[in-house]
């Protein structure tokens, strides 16, 4: 029961430039389906999703709800303080009683690295990796791709900085990976105490200070920043952190041309990013959130077995997407 | 006790450098006739050994039986005859027991079910500190005098200087070697791998070499400071080869070891999140085994031993993170040497029974080491040339964390005799068998 995109999405590192090139193409025609008065269609009709999620996440577990929602799958939201794993369950444990269930997918959220694939190494039902510790994030690398391409279109050659803690991100990570399979030029910017030491080895430009990243780039990704990286000593203040690499209008302004404005969400104003340039004209930061929901229908409809080539047909309400693999 | 003749195996000795085809005679525990058509008195036990290696048994000073406190993953008999099993004739025991080896009482313990498991030997190695916390000194004295023979806190790393200026200062009354686990702690602190590209790929808090290496220099300059002998347990790095290059170069009394695994695989065994390539010191690179390979050929690296690890499956059945460290190595100890350094031509045969058998025994002053006439009669006879594939779950010991599971390799251990007494023959222990059938169903 795979599709083109195999059983899982365990993060971008592992797809081929295809691959991601098919779901951001697959999730075109899904996005229309949200701006209906009627936001359902039953390409999923009988498959049961459970939303597994072992750490906090509002709008990737809102997000992967409302796609699986339109796509009328039953789902089921686990979040680790109401489930067994608070007594002490583990991992392994809860996969196959989750399995035992005949569930048909699993979305997973866990803080630790591995985490996706350690489920989907146990399992049959397919998973969808929803972040995996500091490893990936495929469908957030998606989300932002997708946005990317609505602007840019073919992003070969254009120039992504990815601004603040790539050491601990996972949204860092399947952005590059993402962006480099599509021929985009990455680079990252941030204190060097919150990238990886091996960055070098990553095939990315690297910029100290954050004027430079303004001048080469055509847009910036700017991750938030955690708080638990101020009292774990890697930098020492917020105040310091805004003052030296936030993305504040004043630096903008000096640019040598328009910058698209993203960010994963939830943002800290005034610290990775002003306010003002969060609700600038260059952001795409909502759009990005909107791009999420149908990047998520197009995996969830794609590992599901669904054709690429239904889904404009699944979305007028055959259901023959699903129902042609069988 | 019968006597036994082993006959016609190449004999491997570089105590009196032997590398010839040969006879070994055994009575009474001790050898006593070494050379060519040897007549053994009709009574004794001949063992053919044609086409296999005859050496002085393999001695691990580097492994953790478990006992006392998780007898459910290894116990003193399972982990030596699992030891038997892999061609060696003794062991050290390292300390981090549940309760810590920190006392005679506890060395008694460890000296008592050895002898009542009638395989390998089994020596035990005493805690540095009281409860292995850094703090106060344990009695060296009182546990020398039960068995000890070196002492460790290892597991952890001596992270006070002082208190490892001390125990080295201290440890001189005994003529003993103090073993460090070498690790910087405020570096590797949450960390699970070797730091560098693969833990920025798979997003796991990584281990900088350096971490290992700031321990490395400051032992081997408090050894100078204080005359003490400073053992390194598991070496990674290639920084730290040359520092103790460094080391050794000055007359600075520091010896040291290297594991099999850091000898043959690198990080790149952890992707895909494989806790049975997780342990600590972690997995390094290409680069870093080549200088370990290089370091133990010129004898800057003195040894060669397991830190035989084992765990219950559940325990690394589990996110990377929160795995244990550590893997069993003491079944395919030889035959990853063998596979990985003799095959490639960076170590003889020779160099081999040197790095597991002869060095051991001379560094920590243990019996055994050679097959010189009248020497006690623990003998190793190994297939240099045996195939095999790894299979975990036929191993001797309770572990099963192999990253070697499935592999195939090549050296296999036939005949394990300790003070005259056959301990393990091709296959099979000679003693517990009825055991070892009793917990394989």
């Amino acid at each position: 029961m795979t599709g083109t995109l195999g059983k899982d999405l365990l993060g971008l590192e592992s797809l081929t430039g295809d691959q991601i090139r098919l779901i951001l193409d697959t999730a075109e025609p899904f996005k229309e389906i949200s701006e209906r008065a009627i936001k359902k269609v039953p390409a999923l009709r009988g498959s049961t999703i459970v939303n597994l999620f072992f750490e906090n996440s509002t709008r990737t577990r809102i997000s992967f709800e409302f796609a699986e929602k339109r796509l009328s799958a039953d789902t089921v939201n686990v979040s680790v303080a109401g489930s067994s794993v608070s007594k002490g369950e583990t991992l392994v444990d809860t996969a196959r009683n989750l399995e035992a269930m005949r569930i048909d997918m699993v979305v997973i959220r866990h803080s630790a690295s591995g985490a996706a694939q350690f489920l989907a190494e146990r399992i049959q039902s397919n998973v969808i990796n929803a972040g995996d510790g500091t490893h990936e994030h495929p469908t957030q690398g998606l989300l932002d791709i997708l946005t990317l391409r609505d602007r840019f279109g073919d992003l070969k050659g254009r120039r992504v900085c990815i601004c603040g803690d790539i050491l601990h991100s996972r949204v860092a990570r399947s952005n590059i990976w993402g962006l480099t399979k599509l021929g985009a030029e990455v680079a990252v910017c941030g204190p060097r105490s919150l990238l990886p030491n091996a960055i070098d080895e990553f095939g990315v430009r690297i910029f100290d200070r954050v004027e430079e990243a303004i001048e080469w780039a055509e847009a910036l990704n700017v991750l938030r920043l955690q708080f638990e990286r101020m009292t774990a000593g890697y930098i020492p203040s917020a105040r310091e952190y805004n003052r030296v690499f936030g993305i504040t209008r004043e630096r903008l302004d000096r640019a040598p041309r328009d910058i698209l404005i993203l960010h994963p969400g939830p943002m800290n104003r005034g610290v990775e990013i002003d306010s003002d340039v969060a609700d600038g004209p260059h952001s795409v930061i909502l759009e990005q959130v909107t791009n999420g929901v149908a990047v998520r229908m197009a995996v969830l409809y794609l590992l599901a077995g669904g054709k690429p080539e239904l889904a404009e047909a699944a979305k007028g309400g055959s259901g023959r997407g699903r129902e042609d693999r069988e | 006790m019968k006597p036994i003749l082993l006959s016609g195996g190449t004999l491997i000795d570089p105590t009196q450098d032997l590398n010839e085809v040969g006879d070994v005679f055994i009575t009474d525990g001790k050898i006593v006739g070494v050379g060519r058509s040897i007549e053994g008195p009709e009574e004794a036990d001949v063992i053919d050994c044609a086409g296999l290696m005859v050496s002085p048994g393999f001695i691990d000073v580097h492994c953790h039986l478990r006992e006392p406190g998780r007898e459910d993953v290894e116990t003193i008999a399972t982990g030596a005859r699992a030891a038997a099993a892999g061609g060696f004739t003794a062991v050290c025991a390292m300390p981090n027991t549940d309760p810590v080896t920190d006392n005679q009482a506890a060395v008694g313990f460890i000296v008592r079910q050895a002898q009542r498991a009638q395989s390998a030997r089994v020596y035990p190695i005493g805690a540095i500190s009281v409860g292995q916390e850094g703090k106060a000194l344990a009695e060296f004295g009182e546990m020398v005098g039960a068995g000890a023979v070196a002492v460790s806190d290892d597991g952890k790393p001596v992270a006070s200087a002082q208190l490892m200026r001390t125990a080295l200062e201290y440890a001189r009354t005994f003529k003993i070697p103090v073993i460090d686990h070498c690790e910087e702690p405020t570096l590797s602190a949450g960390g699970s791998m070797n730091e560098g590209i693969v833990s920025a790929q798979l997003g796991l808090k990584g281990i900088p070499a350096e971490a290992e290496e700031i321990m490395v220099i400051r032992d081997i300059l408090l050894a100078r400071l204080t005359g003490g002998h400073v053992h390194l347990a598991h070496m990674s790095t290639k920084g730290s080869v040359e520092l103790i290059r460094w080391g050794k170069d000055r007359g600075i009394r520091v010896t040291a070891e290297v594991c099999p695994h850091h000898l043959s695989l690198t990080e790149e065994s952890v992707r895909g999140y494989n806790t049975n390539a997780k342990m600590n010191p972690p997995l390094r690179t290409a680069k870093d085994v080549e200088a370990l390979r290089d370091g133990v050929k010129d004898g800057t690296i003195d040894l060669i031993a397991t830190d035989h690890a084992p765990h219950h499956y559940d325990e690394k059945e589990r996110e990377f993170a929160d795995a244990p460290n550590g893997i069993v190595g003491l079944e395919t100890a030889l035959a990853v040497i063998v596979t990985n350094l003799v095959e490639t031509g960076h170590l003889t045969f020779s160099d081999l029974v040197d790095r597991m058998a002869c060095t051991p025994a001379r560094i920590f002053n243990l019996q055994g080491g050679s097959l010189k006439r009248g020497a006690v009669a623990d003998v190793t006879v190994f297939d240099p040339k045996s195939r095999w594939k790894v299979d975990a779950s036929q191993f001797v010991s309770k572990g099963r964390n192999s990253p070697y599971d499935g592999m195939p390799l090549v050296g296999r251990a036939t005949c394990t005799i300790v003070a005259g007494s056959v301990v393990f023959r091709s296959g099979i222990p000679a003693r517990g068998r009825e055991k070892m059938n009793r917990t394989r169903g």
